[in-house]
């Protein structure tokens, strides 16, 4: 941790994992909602997502190591602040200037990696013994029943929606808070908290609103 | 006015504390806080028992010596002044009010409410100056032309009294509102730039060192500042010192 020596530099480097782990959503997100609209595109883009190399074997190790590098950081951070003051206030009035967001990035962040392992069993385990331990022939229309089935249990999809909501309040303040972290505060800056909490409402609601329809749907059927 | 009184009260640094109630009557509405804590003391003098040593100085809100946790907030409720500042018709009568000393591990207590902020010196001896030719060819620092948007923003950050409420608002007891004001009021200005380098990375190096948290940009610090020190100081100190890292 030589180049995070300062508590400046660790603020950056939590702002810049931060940032891209949001661009990383934004993209599930466009590939996820597909599933809705056209199965059959859904059903491309994922085969382009699992089967092109560039993506498996750099991008994704690099998005496994920025989870792992965000958590890793928050968490010592967490552990310092706390022994910043040993001696607790009896009387601490902290949501009389700031937001409960901004106070439980650690809760939030917690509840979210959870979520991640959840998601990792689900999803990415399953896909990388399918590919690379059972070695099974490239199936390109298979993504869009496995994501439909893992939507079939209530207590599963209660879970997902459960995540998503605190990733809203995590990113309520996480996203707006990386652009400070950096050093951008300036007249764009009202303007950009505007989209990054837009941002922050909206996607993790689109990821509900993508497993509840899956869901629903099926009962349907 | 009648209220109730939970006072910390820790008879020296190494000594354990603990919260003491005192009652007390007779209380006018005009009074300062601090002139309350006054009376308080006369009564307990008068039975002969230790009075509440608490910091003040100059009592009209720009030395920053007084701190004080007040109902969970420093300087208590009101914005935008100093404990100092603070009158007693902000209170209801037969209120209980929990007065602490600010907390960090950077800010000890030395006896009841009165804590030890020489981390604040520290941090400012670490850079926070500029230095002078003081050999007879000293230049007027008004003979260099500087934008009023510049020196205004110089003069705001300039106005903090590092009294420490930023730290004591912080739930993480970070410094760095206090750090990025002396940072940015040099930052600003032309005679500043000369040290800018070394100024952020020795004044950052120092307060790390001092054991303060880490700021996670809650905003609490801002809100609590009684002189109105913005969070845009710390974003500067960030440029700064991301610049300066890369300067060397």
């Amino acid at each position: 941790m030589g180049l995070l020596k300062s508590s400046v530099a660790r603020k950056v480097a939590m702002a810049l994992s931060g940032l891209f782990l949001v661009f990383f959503l934004g993209q599930h997100f466009v590939i996820n909602l597909s599933s809705v609209v056209d199965p059959d595109t859904f059903n491309s883009w994922s085969h382009f997502m699992g089967t092109n190399g560039l993506i498996q074997f750099v991008l994704q190790p690099i998005l496994i190591f920025g989870v792992i590098f965000h958590f890793v950081l928050g968490f010592r951070l967490e552990l310092q602040n706390n022994k910043a003051r040993a001696i607790r206030y009896k009387s601490y009035k902290g949501q009389l200037s700031s937001s409960w967001a901004s106070r439980n990035m650690l809760i939030t962040g917690v509840v979210i990696l959870a979520f991640l392992g959840l998601h990792f069993y689900d999803f990415w385990v399953p896909e990388i013994v399918h590919k690379y331990i059972e070695s099974h022939p490239a199936d390109a229309e298979r993504y869009f029943p496995e994501l439909v089935h893992k939507f079939e249990s209530p207590v599963r999809v209660g879970l997902y929606c459960l995540a998503f909501v605190l990733l809203i309040f995590h990113l309520w303040h996480g996203f707006s808070s990386a652009f400070q972290s950096v050093g951008f505060n300036n007249k764009y800056s009202r303007g950009l908290k505007g989209f990054t909490r837009l941002y922050a409402v909206l996607i993790p609601l689109g990821f509900v609103f993508i497993a509840l329809y899956h869901h629903f749907n099926q009962l349907h059927h | 006015m009648k209220l109730t009184l939970k006072i910390w009260r820790q008879k020296s640094a190494q000594a354990k504390g603990s919260m003491q109630t005192y009652p007390i009557d007779g209380i006018d509405g005009d009074m300062s806080f601090l002139e309350m804590l006054d009376v308080l003391n006369t009564q307990l003098i008068d039975r002969g028992e230790e009075p509440v040593v608490f910091d003040h100085d100059c009592r009209e809100g720009i030395c920053g010596t007084c701190s004080l946790q007040i109902n969970g907030e420093p300087h208590g409720p009101d914005r935008l002044i100093t404990t100092c500042q603070l009158h007693m018709r902000k209170f209801n009568d037969g209120d209980t009010i929990v007065i602490e000393p600010f907390r960090a591990k950077a800010f000890p207590v030395i006896k009841d409410l009165m804590v030890d902020r020489s981390s604040f010196d520290r941090i400012q001896q670490a850079g926070g100056y500029v230095s002078v030719n003081t050999s007879g060819n000293t230049i007027d620092a008004n003979a260099i032309p500087i934008e009023k948007d510049k020196a205004d923003e110089a003069f705001n950050a300039a106005a903090c009294i590092g009294c420490g409420a930023c730290v004591a608002a912080c739930k993480n007891a970070s410094a760095m509102l206090f750090t990025a004001a002396k940072v940015s009021q040099f930052a600003l200005l032309p005679q500043g730039r000369v040290e800018a380098t070394r100024r952020v990375l020795n004044m950052v190096e120092q307060m790390d060192k001092e054991g303060f948290g880490n700021c996670t940009n809650t905003g609490a610090c801002e809100v609590e500042c009684p002189k109105g020190i913005s969070l845009e100081n710390i974003a500067r100190m960030n440029r700064e010192y991301l610049a300066a890292s890369l300067r060397g």
